[in-house]
């Protein structure tokens, strides 16, 4: 009774500011996504829209959404995951070399995933079993020992041209004549289909899992895992595995796009996908976010890019622009957990 | 009292590194009996609990559950064989929801084809069911444990332990963080988990709860066996003197 009344009081004395809050934390990212897709619209109504444009966007997403995509598991465990640019240059490296060879297509294609597969292990191994006091390390230290190999084992220079069948994930399109009648331009990239497929599964896995859910624990505390009876140690590594398992399919996808590995591939896209992983909604404390707000994530910052590119904004001024989102971001959730905290 | 011995530590031990936490500790416990231990800050109390639980192994020493030896290798183990722990820093996790804090590490799950997925349905309804017979009020089953009260939180920690029909329940402070209108309902659920024949083990600075609830009670003092009593037999005062190391 005191107690409904207490509440009751709280609520009157809540701004309008401060209960709208919860509702932009839920809604506010995709409003977003819609106001950025208007106002482009608006900006360059022949081409934003059309259908070059649009598929353009999912082409340039897919790749970098695998990234963050693992970045988000990693981060919901409180953890972070530097090494997956290099993951993503590392694995493209292997797929060539091993292409070069005249290795069959088959096995070509398993390449890219078994190494970000085995570079993720790595991570999760050093963070687990050698006690490194913060995934930072690691993963910093193998951002470096990743790129330094793939460029070991190419020589540092790039290698060009893969095998059709290689190239289907990243490049491949699926023909629309039945919609758009025979022999018409659009398509939907192969890569679209594949980043959706694998978003599903993902958000199956954190959703309806025990090891899901176990993920969610271990962010949110990690001592309580850790009581429950779950082996913390054994989830992180399988955390981390998948993230770089997921950068390897990043890297599949890069070389069917580019045709080509070269030592600057993925440089730098760890921090896009930590920034599209944050946009999205995650807490950088662990213990939050979803599959939908990373994937709108990667959107916003699709979108963004594409829009200032067509309109011939400088890289200069997108850099501001997506440093600013992130701040904005992060400062709604930093408001977001001390009105959880508050009693 | 009946003398069906559940749980019995001989001559446990337990090193961090060059730190003595607990020196040849005995500790014994009867069916349905409400056990306190008290004892100063880093008597090694919760250390020993930590042991009991799974969650620390011992450095030397042996456990036995219903007479037969153990080993522990985590606190998994020790739930398997009926023991449940309701731990002082509450071990919860604030970003899950009250039910899923309950089930954590064993969720309620449903086969489809060679996959299990979480039975969501079924661990509303068992949390519900659950915090009713407790007579736990709350506002949902699926409401975030970061909002709880502090009471409402050891409510939650106490539900998780009693989910799985416990055989020994060990609580760390269960009333210290508490208003003073929940101490008593706290300290009536671990009544009534002693007529239900579960075994309790109650670590408390609180005289009033030791007096309370317990049948009997050890002192430790500086990682060591220091004391014991049935709760007849003993007084305030003398309890008050373990704990600060006097004995006459």
């Amino acid at each position: 009774m005191d107690h409904g009344k207490k509440r009751l009081m709280d609520k009157n004395q809540e701004t309008l500011f401060v209960r709208l809050i919860p509702f932009f934390e839920r809604y506010g990212i995709l409003l977003l996504i819609l106001i950025m897709i208007a106002v482009l619209h608006l900006l360059q109504p022949d081409v934003f829209l059309s259908w070059r444009n649009v598929t353009n966007i999912f082409k340039q997403v897919s790749w970098q959404s695998m990234l963050a995509l693992g970045v988000f598991m990693v981060i919901v465990t409180a953890g972070i995951d530097l090494s997956v640019g290099s993951i993503i240059m590392l694995s493209l490296m292997g797929l060539a070399i091993a292409s070069k060879a005249g290795m069959p297509w088959y096995i070509v294609m398993l390449i890219a995933p078994a190494i970000g597969f085995l570079c993720g292990m790595f991570n999760g191994i050093g963070i687990t079993l050698l006690r490194m006091p913060h995934p930072f390390i690691m993963t910093l230290g193998t951002l470096y020992i990743f790129r330094g190999i793939g460029n070991l084992i190419s020589g540092g220079v790039p290698i060009t041209g893969f095998a059709e069948q290689i190239r289907v994930i990243g490049n491949g399109k699926i023909k629309l004549d039945v919609f758009f009648g025979e022999g018409a331009r659009e398509y939907i990239p192969t890569s679209l289909i594949l980043m959706i497929v694998i978003f599903f599964i993902f958000w199956i896995f954190l959703n309806h899992t025990r090891i899901g859910k176990w993920i969610y624990a271990i962010g949110g505390n990690p001592g309580a895992a850790r009581a429950a009876g779950i082996n913390v140690d054994r989830i992180l590594i399988i955390v981390y595995t998948l993230c770089g398992f997921l950068a390897g399919i990043g890297g599949l996808i890069l070389a069917g796009r580019t045709n080509s590995a070269y030592p600057n591939a993925g440089l730098q896209s760890e921090l896009d996908a930590i920034a599209a992983v944050i946009i999205g909604g995650a807490s950088f404390f662990g213990g939050r976010g979803t599959v939908l707000g990373v994937f709108a994530g990667v959107m916003i910052m699709g979108i963004l890019r594409n829009g200032l590119n067509l309109m011939n904004v400088s890289v200069f001024w997108q850099q501001v622009l997506i440093g600013s989102i992130i701040i904005l971001a992060v400062y709604i959730d930093v408001l977001r957990r001390q009105l959880a905290t508050r009693t | 009292m009946s003398d069906q011995l559940v749980l019995e530590a001989k001559s446990v031990s337990k090193y961090f590194g060059t730190i003595t936490a607990l020196q040849n500790v005995d500790l014994h416990l009867n069916k349905g009996e409400v056990l306190g231990v008290v004892g100063d800050n880093g008597a090694g109390k919760s250390t020993l609990m930590k042991v009991l639980s799974g969650l620390y192994k011992p450095s030397e020493g042996s456990l036995f559950f219903d007479k037969e030896k153990v080993t522990l290798n985590s606190p998994r183990d020790s739930q398997n064989l009926g023991l449940e722990m309701v731990y002082q820093d509450l071990a919860l996790a604030g970003n899950l929801p009250i039910g899923d804090n309950i089930f954590l590490g064993r969720e309620p799950t449903r086969k489809v084809g060679p996959f299990n997925f979480l039975d969501h349905k079924k661990r509303k309804i068992l949390t519900e069911e659950h915090l009713a017979k407790l007579k736990i009020n709350v506002k949902s089953a699926d409401q975030k444990v970061e909002e709880l009260s502090g009471g409402q939180r050891q409510a939650v920690a106490i539900a998780r332990a009693t989910a799985f029909n416990a055989k020994i329940v060990l609580m760390d402070e269960p009333t210290a963080a508490l208003a003073v209108k929940e101490v008593g309902k706290v300290l009536d659920l671990i009544l009534n988990l002693k007529k239900l024949g579960v075994s309790v083990i109650v670590i408390s600075h609180r005289m009033d709860d030791i007096f309370t609830v317990c049948d009997r009670v050890m002192a430790l003092f500086q990682g060591t066996n220091f004391a014991q009593s049935e709760l007849k037999n003993t007084s305030r005062d003398e309890v008050i003197g373990w704990i600060m190391g006097k004995k006459d």
